[in-house]
């Protein structure tokens, strides 16, 4: 089976060959020998080459982390037999899209629609967990939409968008 | 000694005192808001009840519900915790008349020093050496602009009411001081329910270094040695020792002797801390007294063997302290990391959420004090602390090795925490040579990859292909109603989902 991976931005190919525990690979043409034991739901304990490892694996928002040695790495896999695996679109637009990176309130609002913003300049302020922070425009550019004060908002909700 | 009490908290103090009880034989008695139902504190207590919806005013603020509670299952005593009510003079009163006893100081003392501006007041008539500021809450923008001139910039804003670095704001000039003192007073209310503001002279970049002392209801006061607290982000503490590597016996007695002092002069009962802030110069400061057990107790706890909790409760029964100040003797160091949820690298942005996988560590000098579980959704309604670890050693070398050996196996998926920033912290070469103050995580370079990363990344790499053939992952439109704990489908759904939206 061969998958290719992107360890925090960075592409590999493996190939992995099991027999029972004992797993034969190639990671971009290095040849490998490994044991691995599925421990519980997202942990992994990995012999490699007498080296040991627990491997965790835990998803937040819309990233998925694996954690060697309690060290993060964000990860991503593509099987290359699915058809369209590599027609990953990389259309990213050119606003400013300001998105919640955690659940929270939105306690007050600073700038209306249509106003010109600087880039650092505090647009609104979230409450999350008694902390009131407040969120900048990450560019100059106009407020195109933005939320309502006192709505809840999610990880990744849109808060504002600066073009 | 009591049959029963009630602990007015939650969290990792809610279960510290659940456990004291224990010991003692003491019934314990927890309470809990809607978000804390399946609580930890909640599943280990002997009795539980409910006081109301999530919100902290109608349920862990609620002085009426809290009282109705305790009355009726019969408990003797109330263990207010730290946060919350705990330093609320009229809560301790309430408690009074209901004849419950709080275990804590009498309303008197801790209006005196929960009132930061009556304890300047009182202080600087004792003769204990306080930051130079006004002594009264401010009244407009106005006042605060010309007292902040008169003493000069930066100050710092403060709740009269106040702790744990909230309603706290500093002012580097007169333009920003109308939006800080708002913010301050807004969060003042919100938290403590009061939203008188003070000002000080803001020392810069400080040691925080508080003393710990005990007293009985038949006059006699000791101290327990200091704790260094200068880790701070947002005036909020996140790593706490003892002893203090700036401290040495001659200052200790002082700074225990001043302490005291103040203890003395409030009248004061049961355990508390006295706050200083202390300069280059080792001069020292009376910052403020917290009438209430601290968060980082545990530290004190280690090096002198004794347990603050216990001997809380035993105060609060009437007995006499049985130590004296000559047998307080300290031994070793501790150190605490305070496991929040939040993003060390964003802000220390909080980030509550389903803690999906949890390792815990043990081991030779190693305490976690919890209140977290797998599984368990931490309640975005409440401070984000979920567990303090506390490393103990022969020195604080000991004590550090201790720790970043137990952080290692310390593992918390599924939302953001700070572990990362402890493993920076204790292996970074000005703390481990002691040279820290109040900036120094404000100084503290942000993360780099290591050359250990890079070693890993292959690891990472085989280990993500492996989890794709050994964890199933569920299948995608089942992503709703598939089971909770089941990580996994990320990876599918990138693959399978992500190019067809895009088509």
């Amino acid at each position: 089976m061969i998958y290719n991976v992107s360890i925090g931005g960075r592409h590999l190919r493996i190939a992995l060959d099991r027999n029972g525990e004992i797993w034969k690979g190639d990671l971009d043409g290095v040849q490998f020998q490994l044991d691995a034991r599925p421990i519980g739901p997202g942990v992994i304990s990995l012999i490699l080459e007498g080296a040991a490892y627990e491997v965790k694996r835990d998803q937040l928002g819309n990233q998925t982390r694996l954690w060697i040695n309690n060290i993060p790495f964000i990860a991503e896999v593509t099987d290359p037999r699915s058809l369209s695996a590599r027609t990953r679109s990389a259309a990213t637009s050119a606003t400013a899209k300001l998105l919640a990176s955690m659940p929270g309130k939105v306690l007050r609002v600073m700038v209306s629609a249509m106003d010109q913003v600087e880039a650092g300049q505090a647009l609104l302020v979230i409450e999350a967990m008694k902390m009131q922070n407040e969120i900048k425009s990450p560019n100059k550019g106009i407020v195109k939409q933005l939320i309502k004060e006192g709505t809840f908002v999610n990880a990744g909700d849109v808060l504002a968008i600066v073009e | 000694m009591f049959n029963k009490i009630l602990i007015a908290n939650r969290g990792e103090i809610a279960v510290r005192i659940v456990r004291a009880c224990r010991e003692m034989g003491i019934i314990s008695v927890a309470v809990y808001s809607d978000a804390d139902r399946a609580a930890l504190h909640v599943r280990i207590a002997d009795e539980a009840y409910y006081i109301g919806p999530s919100s902290a005013p109608e349920s862990y603020l609620n002085i009426d519900r809290i009282l109705t509670v305790a009355k009726r299952c019969g408990a003797e005593a109330l263990h207010p915790g730290y946060g919350f009510l705990s330093e609320n003079s009229e809560f301790a009163e309430a408690c009074g008349i209901s004849e419950i006893k709080f275990i804590g100081p009498s309303s008197a003392s801790m209006a005196l020093m929960g009132s930061k501006t009556k304890a300047r007041q009182q202080m600087e008539k004792s003769g204990v050496p306080c930051v130079p500021g006004n002594s009264q809450a401010l009244q407009s923008p106005e006042q605060a602009k010309k007292i902040a001139d008169h003493i000069g910039y930066p100050v710092m804003l403060k709740a009269a009411a106040g702790g744990g670095g909230k309603g706290m704001r500093l002012v580097t000039g007169p333009r920003q001081i109308q939006t800080a003192l708002e913010a301050a007073q807004s969060e003042a209310l919100r938290a403590f329910g009061n939203s008188d503001v003070y000002l000080e002279k803001a020392i810069l970049n400080p040691r925080h270094i508080e003393i710990q002392i005990l007293a009985d209801e038949h006059g006699n006061t000791i101290h327990l040695g200091e704790r260094e607290c200068s880790i701070q982000r947002r005036h909020q503490k996140v790593l706490e020792e003892s002893p203090s590597s700036l401290i040495d016996a001659d200052l200790r007695q002082r700074m225990g002797e001043a302490a005291v002092r103040v203890a003395t002069a409030a009248n004061y009962a049961n355990a508390g801390t006295v706050e200083f802030l202390v300069d280059n110069a080792k001069n020292f400061y009376f910052l403020e007294m917290n009438t209430r057990l601290q968060v980082e107790h545990p530290v004190t706890e280690l090096v002198t063997g004794l347990d603050l909790v216990r001997l809380q409760i035993k105060i609060a029964a009437n007995e006499k302290l049985t130590i004296q100040q000559e047998e307080v003797q300290f031994r070793g160091h501790a150190i605490e990391c305070r496991i929040y949820a939040e993003d060390p690298d964003n802000q220390y942005f909080p980030s509550p959420g389903k803690i999906m996988l949890l390792a815990e560590p043990s081991g030779p000098g190693i305490r976690l004090d919890t209140g977290v579980y797998e599984g368990w959704t931490v309640p975005n309604d409440y401070d984000p602390l979920l567990a303090k670890l506390i490393g103990y050693g022969e020195n604080r070398e000991h004590a550090i090795s201790r720790l970043l050996r137990a952080l290692g196996e310390t593992f918390v998926g599924g939302i953001h925490t700070n572990l990362s920033l402890f493993r920076r912290v204790l292996n970074e070469p000005a703390f481990r040579a002691g040279k820290i103050d109040t900036g120094y995580l404000d100084r503290l370079p942000t993360a780099g990859m290591s050359g250990e990363n890079h070693k890993h990344e292959q690891v990472a790499a085989i280990a993500a292909a492996l989890f794709q053939v050994l964890d199933p992952t569920i299948k995608e439109g089942n992503k709703k109603k598939s089971p909770v704990g089941v990580l996994d489908s990320h990876w599918k759904r990138a693959a399978r989902i992500e190019p067809d939206s895009s088509s």
